[in-house]
């Protein structure tokens, strides 16, 4: 029984101007069980990961993580981007069991 | 009597603290030798191409009280334009239960090859990078986190 995916959060930087690079921060709820941690009656837990993340700026691929047990419970991406013009960053993140969770943020320049 | 005796002590604890700082500042050979699950993933990785030294900067603390939660950032020099640019970086804990830690795909819309997450570290060890760039060319870079809480398992 895989655990819910939590709400995901995304901060992008205000007050950016055309050929800036800045930061994207993303983090998102999830326990990122390893696979080798035992409950209280010594049985393991079996494991369930954050396995991919990908971050799509208008509909092209711009960054890609593939997660292993040695992310830490609440995955915490940040990834540089040179934002050249006003869009649409799509962020995907899936489990080990296929599930989904998707937000999306909005890249103003001024 | 009793001030010279304070003072005494805070030479110690101070001459002990910059042997600590000395050592953690100490540079780690990036040839130095790795677990053999750890090579093997490398190897798995780069087949038989060779690794350089440099362009790649690994931000860790050197000291982590908790291993569950390590912030890392990893960046490597490079323009970051379609015709050279960093493909990927893949980062490995030596003496992991698993040495994979994660593997990012980067693309020039970055602007700049660097990103951040939070690691986790069973104990003291080294964490490896491997950047992969445009052209094909292969560099490494290595950093040591001493670890006083694991964070694998429990």
């Amino acid at each position: 029984m895989a655990a819910p995916i939590g709400q995901p959060r995304v901060r992008l930087p205000s007050n950016v101007k055309a050929g800036d690079i800045i930061e994207i921060r993303t983090l998102i709820s999830h326990p990122m069980e390893t696979g080798q941690r035992r409950d209280s009656s010594g049985n393991l837990v079996p494991r369930d990961i954050i396995k991919t993340f990908i971050a799509t700026f208008d509909g092209q691929e711009v960054f890609r993580m593939d997660l292993h047990p040695a992310i830490s419970a609440n995955p915490y991406i940040a990834f540089a981007f040179k934002a050249e013009k006003a869009g649409t960053f799509e962020f995907t993140w899936i489990n080990d069991a296929g599930t989904r969770a998707t937000a999306k943020a909005e890249l103003r320049v001024g | 009597m009793e001030k010279g005796y304070a003072l005494s002590r805070r030479t110690a604890v101070l001459g002990t603290a910059g042997a600590i700082v000395a050592i953690t500042l100490a540079p780690k050979p990036v040839s130095a030798s790795l677990q053999p699950a750890t090579e093997a993933a490398i190897k798995k990785l780069i087949g038989e191409r060779t690794l350089k030294e440099g362009r790649i900067t690994l931000r860790l603390p050197p000291i982590a009280e908790n291993g569950n939660t390590i912030p890392l950032t990893v960046a490597v020099e490079s323009p970051m334009t379609a015709a050279d640019y960093v493909k990927a970086v893949h980062i490995f804990a030596d003496r992991n239960p698993t040495p994979d830690v994660a593997s990012f795909t980067l693309t020039p819309a970055m602007g700049r090859a660097e990103v951040s997450t939070r690691i986790r570290l069973g104990q003291t060890q080294d964490v490896v990078a491997v950047a992969e760039m445009s052209d094909g060319s292969l560099f490494v870079g290595r950093q040591e986190v001493k670890v006083t809480i694991g964070g694998c398992g429990g």
